[in-house]
């Protein structure tokens, strides 16, 4: 089946079976790698994109679902001249070690921060709770949140597609 | 924080942030899966449902005609290519290994257990044909725990392991402490379950193979700690190629924790197929299979005793222990429960004798190898849960118990009972810093007030110590260890002065990209910006041994400073030599060599590397390039040590725990980075609370993995987890160049004990619960309680 | 972790997708996919064709129609977690993570009948009724007539569940959870809801083979006495691994208590 999608901001048809979830559409068909997969069960989270503004895990959507729809991977929510301020923070704050589970995590952080723009430390653990990683025992992460949530306070810009969402 | 104040080093002691950090934030990492190849296939592993099952015929025609199926593999095609068992890494005397084929041949051995392979041309035919294919199974009886496995008449795994023991291993004297028992004034023993975990890097495993006819090299992408034993393995040991016609890189691995060091049956597989097929071949574990395929970690099946005299002085400490290793031996396993367990087993105490047996036992369930922390986690929680016993039985203070039997500092070098000698240590002043930092008297009062209320707390203080740091390659070699554990470092200085280190240690999120070049920027004198690391290339690197049992530092590190000083050397005499001065009147300072009292002569480090490469004028004799290589041998462990807090709120109605606070004081020597150790401990942390509190790779008594996804596998979440209060002390490591120990691993090795006994003090000092086994799941302290209480309460009115 | 191939469609409109149904007894409906994609990735459910109702505005939203809120069966648990519901937003709070309750719907959730699923608690609590449509026409069925037993509802082959209505005039309402450990689905989960009557309405999920409602609690809270123990018979129980029977009918204690103690 044809399937097209606006995806970082580029217009992108490929020719898909309906089986292709979304993630692999990402991965094999567009080549942005930058979105995981760490689970079949759809509980961990290394997957999260926006589409159309909202956080989903891109292996338990379709490709074909996703037709005609705008796709932010974190490709697209920063660069690295440009970085979106959760990509400062986990930067800043040390919020990764082997980077892998990184990706979805910032994906699903940026839905927290749009609608709670000053989250508590509790009210970000509960928004991450999708989201697994075995590096970092989510101390550094909870602060990279918040060392976003300060720097978008202060009137930093949410850098490449991230205003969009 | 303390001692790093000393160090005048520009880089070193910098909690700076990562110099790798950009390409992962910004979804630009390499990971194996993201790579590539032209005409490449993919392949499928066909699994055993079947802990223990003869194979009969397999229908390759069931799927051959299938869309897009290119090759069906078996255990005879690896049979008939020659190929060798999956070898041991480290072997005991009188040691069984049964042989471990990478696609099975007459008996699949644990459910996982490959027994064929579909290669497609793509991912989802491969798996299509996969779950397609027809394979006869006879199941045959199987037996899962270690305990049930050595009984008469049980199921025998591999008929030539008979009884399915693997070895029998002793450390210390069984003579000296049957004497400490006999004077002792009190003793306590305690029967712990140290349960099977499964180690869950967020990346699932993958390999990535190529073979080039024309050259007859190999190339293969895969999820490795550590390339060069892969490689060594494959070529020499496997698949009989020559080790310089295989060459493994290590891209950007999602987490390791031990899980990534081993030799993989679909290594072995892909490189094969490669070959056969003509084409590139990839395979990447769903995380279903990662569940029954990854090695495991722990699963000990433990008795402890402790004696002390009238004082509360320890006197001897014995320790029986069935280690269940799985259904084959895999690179570490024999050592896991011996070497760097029983030797572990002195904790931090002067016990004047103890004695550890171990009985490796075979079992039909996925393979246990290392993992994070490999055998010392199971060393601490024997003690430390023992030693909390022994407190409650002499109504001591489980801080203050622990004082009294610390070894002093003055004791170091200090042999123990149990063959090592620790090399430094001061063990009170981390006790001190961290009862001070949680408030310790505060929450006992704090215990008191809530006790008999439907929220209980408990409060626990351990003290650990571990040795790390996997080297000295001699000792290693003596006990067993089939391959070297020194390190190398190659030091290359190009003509504009940039500057590129290459290791054999490898990062798989342990922030080397960082923590090398602070080192190379101090010595060199130069900016970090000019200094990369390369790692996780067998073709690029000189040869090393990896990362594991926490040694990047500790011996990547030191073969890194040794090669650095050699660059200083040579860049010293070119520069005295540009100077016209004599050597000894040159000083290296602030970036610039010059001569001593006259600071306005002077070379900068660009000068000496663009002079030593164009060549034009160099000293009498001397190479050009600028260019050195260390191969760095420490002459001990490294002994890291520390004292860990837990704090945990138990709802009596529920049973659930929580984990409250989490603080802990940590020795790993001076710090490179405070953020990168931090980080380390942070992680480390938060897997010995997954174990203590969460996580158990449940089998069925027959060896079918009742946990093998993440429904019914507990992961730790964000929201399961609190803030944790971090500190040091530091004591140098007396023997390597930077003074530097281990930090990986600490956290895990003292966190599940540490967890362990708060949650056990509460239910003592609620209703006098002597022990446990993890996880403290809540129906189980729900009924510990309930029928403590209902004994309580009977006793009482009777 | 691919599922079997499979063929596609998106329904155009609720009557085009019973069409569709009746015309391919085949066809497995999907919504929102995050009980049936998680199964297909696993090859558990090997459909061979999809019929996807997800984008059907026709079922999207929450409405007002006299004693009621009419909620699409499209809804998102997002969209329920930020609605004005009774008790259904906080329940929402429970359900998967932040991603899933973008894509689930409560439609889905309901028409599953997952054991340890949080909604049947709310719908039984809050006597919601449920509008189901074939291709004879339309029937409303109750709360207590819609669980039938283990992922069996009253939604039948060739059946759309299209809307939930919700009563509006309740005034108090509380859901407990007591999650699995791994899942975070409900190993118990009690639901209490005071109604325009002044009259308690409670129900659990997770303890059993089906969420059902607790009428030894409804009448001591009715009567004005406390949740008190023994509200559910052990032996109806489900058991596994993380919590036995015995264990689930104790927590349906325990949290009963709570959930009455915080509804006031």
């Amino acid at each position: 089946m044809n399937v097209t999608m606006n995806v970082n901001g580029k217009p992108y048809t490929r020719d898909v079976e309906p089986r292709t979830l979304l993630v692999h559409f990402l991965r094999e068909d567009l080549l942005l790698t930058g979105t995981h997969v760490g689970c079949d069960t759809s509980q961990c989270g290394a997957c999260t994109v926006h589409v159309d503004g909202e956080a989903v895990k891109s292996c338990t959507v379709l490709a074909v679902q996703a037709d005609g729809m705008d796709v932010t991977t974190i490709e697209g929510i920063g660069t690295p001249g440009d970085l979106h301020p959760l990509q400062t923070g986990f930067w800043e704050k040390h919020g990764l070690q082997c980077g892998y589970c990184t990706p979805g995590m910032i994906m699903a952080s940026a839905e927290l921060l749009k609608h709670n723009p000053s989250p508590s430390e509790q009210e970000i653990r509960y928004h991450l709770e999708g989201n697994y990683c075995r590096c970092t025992g989510y101390h550094n992460i909870v602060k990279a949140v918040q060392h976003a949530a300060e720097i978008m306070a202060q009137g930093g810009q949410a850098g490449g597609q991230a205003a969009d969402d | 924080m303390t001692g790093n104040e000393s160090r005048t080093d520009k880089y070193f002691g910098q909690a700076l942030k990562r110099k790798e950090d950009p390409r992962f934030i910004t979804g630009t990492g390499n990971y194996t899966d993201d790579i590539v190849l032209p005409g490449m296939l993919h392949a499928a592993m066909v699994r055993s449902p079947y802990p223990h099952a003869k194979i009969g015929g397999i229908n390759k025609e069931s799927v051959t005609g299938m869309p897009g199926v290119v090759a069906v593999l078996t255990g005879q095609d690896i049979a008939d290519a020659g190929i060798g068992s999956i070898p041991v890494g480290w072997l005991l005397p009188e040691l069984k290994t049964p042989a471990h084929p990478a696609i099975a041949l007459t008996e699949a051995n644990h459910v996982g257990d490959i027994v064929a392979v579909v290669v497609a041309e793509n991912r989802a035919l491969a798996e299509d044909a996969a779950s397609m294919l027809e394979v006869d199974y006879e199941p045959l009886p199987s037996v899962a725990f270690a305990g049930a496995a050595i009984a008469e008449g049980a199921p025998v795994v591999h008929d030539d392991v008979p009884g399915n023991v693997a070895f029998n291993w002793e450390i210390g004297d069984a003579t000296a402490v049957q004497e400490g028992f006999n004077a002792a004034y009190k003793t306590v023993k305690l029967k712990l379950t140290n349960q099977r975990l499964i180690p869950n890097a967020i990346e699932p495993r993958a390999s990535l193979a190529q073979f080039t006819p024309a050259s007859g090299e190999y190339l293969l992408y895969t999820t490795s700690q550590n390339p060069h034993i892969h490689r060594l393995i494959l070529a020499a040991f496997v698949m009989n190629i020559p080790e310089h016609k295989l060459r493994v890189i290590s891209p950007d691995v999602g987490g390791g924790f031990g899980s990534k060091i081993f030799q993989y049956q679909e290594e072995v597989i892909m490189l094969l197929a490669a070959r056969l097929m003509g084409r590139p071949v990839k395979w990447t574990a769903r995380r279903s299979e990662a569940f029954v395929s990854d090695m495991q970690g722990r699963d000990h099946e433990t008795e402890t005793e402790m004696a002390v005299d009238k004082d509360g002085k320890m006197l001897a400490f014995r320790v029986n222990t069935l280690a269940n290793l799985g259904a084959y031996q895999t690179l570490f396993a024999p050592a896991v429960p011996t070497y760097l367990y029983g030797t572990l087993c002195n904790g931090v105490y002067k016990l004047p004798a103890v004695h550890v047996k171990v009985q490796g036992v075979m079992t039909n369930t996925v393979p246990v190898d290392a993992y994070r922390g490999a055998g010392r986690p199971e060393a601490t929680y024997a003690i430390e849960r023992t030693v909390d016993a022994m407190a409650h039985a002499l109504g001591e203070d489980p801080a203050e118990f622990r004082r009294k039997n610390f070894i002093q500092p003055e004791d170091f070098p200090y042999q123990t009972p149990v063959a090592l000698v620790y090399d430094s240590g001061n063990y009170e002043p981390a006790l001190d810093m961290a009862l001070g930092m949680m408030k310790y008297p505060e929450l006992r009062a704090e215990q008191e007030r809530m006790k008999g209320s439907n929220k209980i707390l408990g409060v626990s203080v351990i003290s650990y110590v571990e040795a790390c740091g996997l080297a000295p390659s001699a000792l290693v070699g003596q006990l067993g260890a089939q391959a070297g554990q020194w390190e190398s470092s190659l030091v290359r200085v190009y003509p504009t002065g940039k500057v590129e280190l290459f290791t054999g240690s490898h990062s798989h999120g342990q922030g080397h990209e960082t923590a090398f070049p602070q080192i190379a920027a101090d010595e060199l004198q130069i900016p970090i910006e000019d200094i990369d690391l390369v790692h996780g290339d067998t073709g690029r690197m000189p040869y090393g041994w990896g990362t594991y049992g926490s040694r990047s530092a500790a011996v990547g590190g030191s073969a890194l400073k040794v090669a650095l000083q050699k660059i200083t050397a040579k860049a010293k005499k070119i520069a005295a030599h540009l100077l016209e001065a004599s050597e000894e009147d040159v000083e290296h300072e602030n970036g610039v060599f010059r001569i001593k009292g006259a600071p306005d002569q002077s070379k900068t480090f660009f000068d000496v590397a663009l002079m030593a490469h164009l060549a034009h004028s160099l000293p009498d004799g001397m190479e050009p390039g600028l260019e050195a290589t260390a191969f760095y041998d420490p002459k001990n462990f490294v002994y890291p040590f520390g004292t860990h807090m837990a704090v945990v709120e138990i709802d009596t109605d529920t049973g659930k725990v929580d984990l409250r606070n989490y603080g802990c004081v940590d020795d790993c020597g001076p710090l490179i980075n405070p953020l990168i150790v931090e980080g380390q401990v942070h992680g480390g942390i938060a897997q010995g609370a997954g174990q203590a509190l969460w996580e158990e790779g449940a089998y069925d008594e027959e060896g079918n993995l009742l946990a093998a996804s993440y429904m019914e596998y507990t992961m730790p979440r964000a929201d399961d987890l609190p803030m944790y209060q971090i500190d040091h002390t530091v004591t140098p490591s007396p023997h390597n160049p930077l003074g530097v120990k281990g930090i990986g691993e600490s956290g895990t090795i003292a966190s599940s004990a540490a967890v362990a006994n708060a949650v056990l003090d509460a239910l003592w000092h609620e209703c006098g619960i002597e022990h446990l086994d993890m996880p403290y799941t809540a129906e189980k302290v729900w009924k510990a309680i309930r029928d403590s209480r209902a004994g309580m309460g009977q006793a009482a009115d009777d | 972790m691919y599922p079997a191939n499979f063929d596609y469609q998106k329904a155009a409109s609720v009557d085009a997708a019973l069409q569709a149904m009746a015309d391919n007894p085949d066809l497995k409906v999907i919504a929102g996919g995050h009980s049936l994609l998680p199964a297909m990735k696993l090859r558990l459910a090997q459909p061979p064709a999809l019929l996807d109702i997800f984008n059907l505005e026709e079922l999207k939203g929450i409405k007002e129609d006299g004693d009621f809120y009419v909620v699409g069966a499209m809804t998102t648990h997002a969209d329920v977690l930020r609605s004005q519901l009774p008790l259904f937003p906080e329940v929402a709070g429970w359900v998967g993570d932040p991603m899933v309750r973008n894509r689930g719907t409560i439609g889905g959730s309901l028409a599953h009948a997952d054991p340890s699923a949080d909604y049947p608690a709310a719908a039984l609590a809050t006597g919601a009724e449920f509008v189901i449509r074939g291709m004879g026409g339309e029937r409303t069925v109750g709360a207590d007539e819609m669980f039938l037993g283990m992922f069996e509802s009253a939604v039948q082959h060739g059946e759309l569940l299209t809307h939930i209505r919700i009563p509006r005039g309740i005034s108090a309402s509380v859901y407990e959870k007591y999650r699995h450990p791994a899942s975070h689905y409900a190993i118990v989960g009690v639901a209490m809801a005071r109604h325009a009557d002044g009259q308690i309405r409670a129900a659990y999920t997770g303890a059993a083979e089906k969420a059902a409602r607790l009428p030894k609690l409804e009448e001591r809270l009715n009567a004005g006495q406390d949740a008190g123990t023994g509200l559910v018979e052990g032996a109806d129980m489900l058991g596994d691994r993380f919590a036995s029977a015995e264990f689930r009918a104790h927590l349906v204690d325990v949290l009963s208590d709570r959930a009455a103690k915080r509804l006031g």
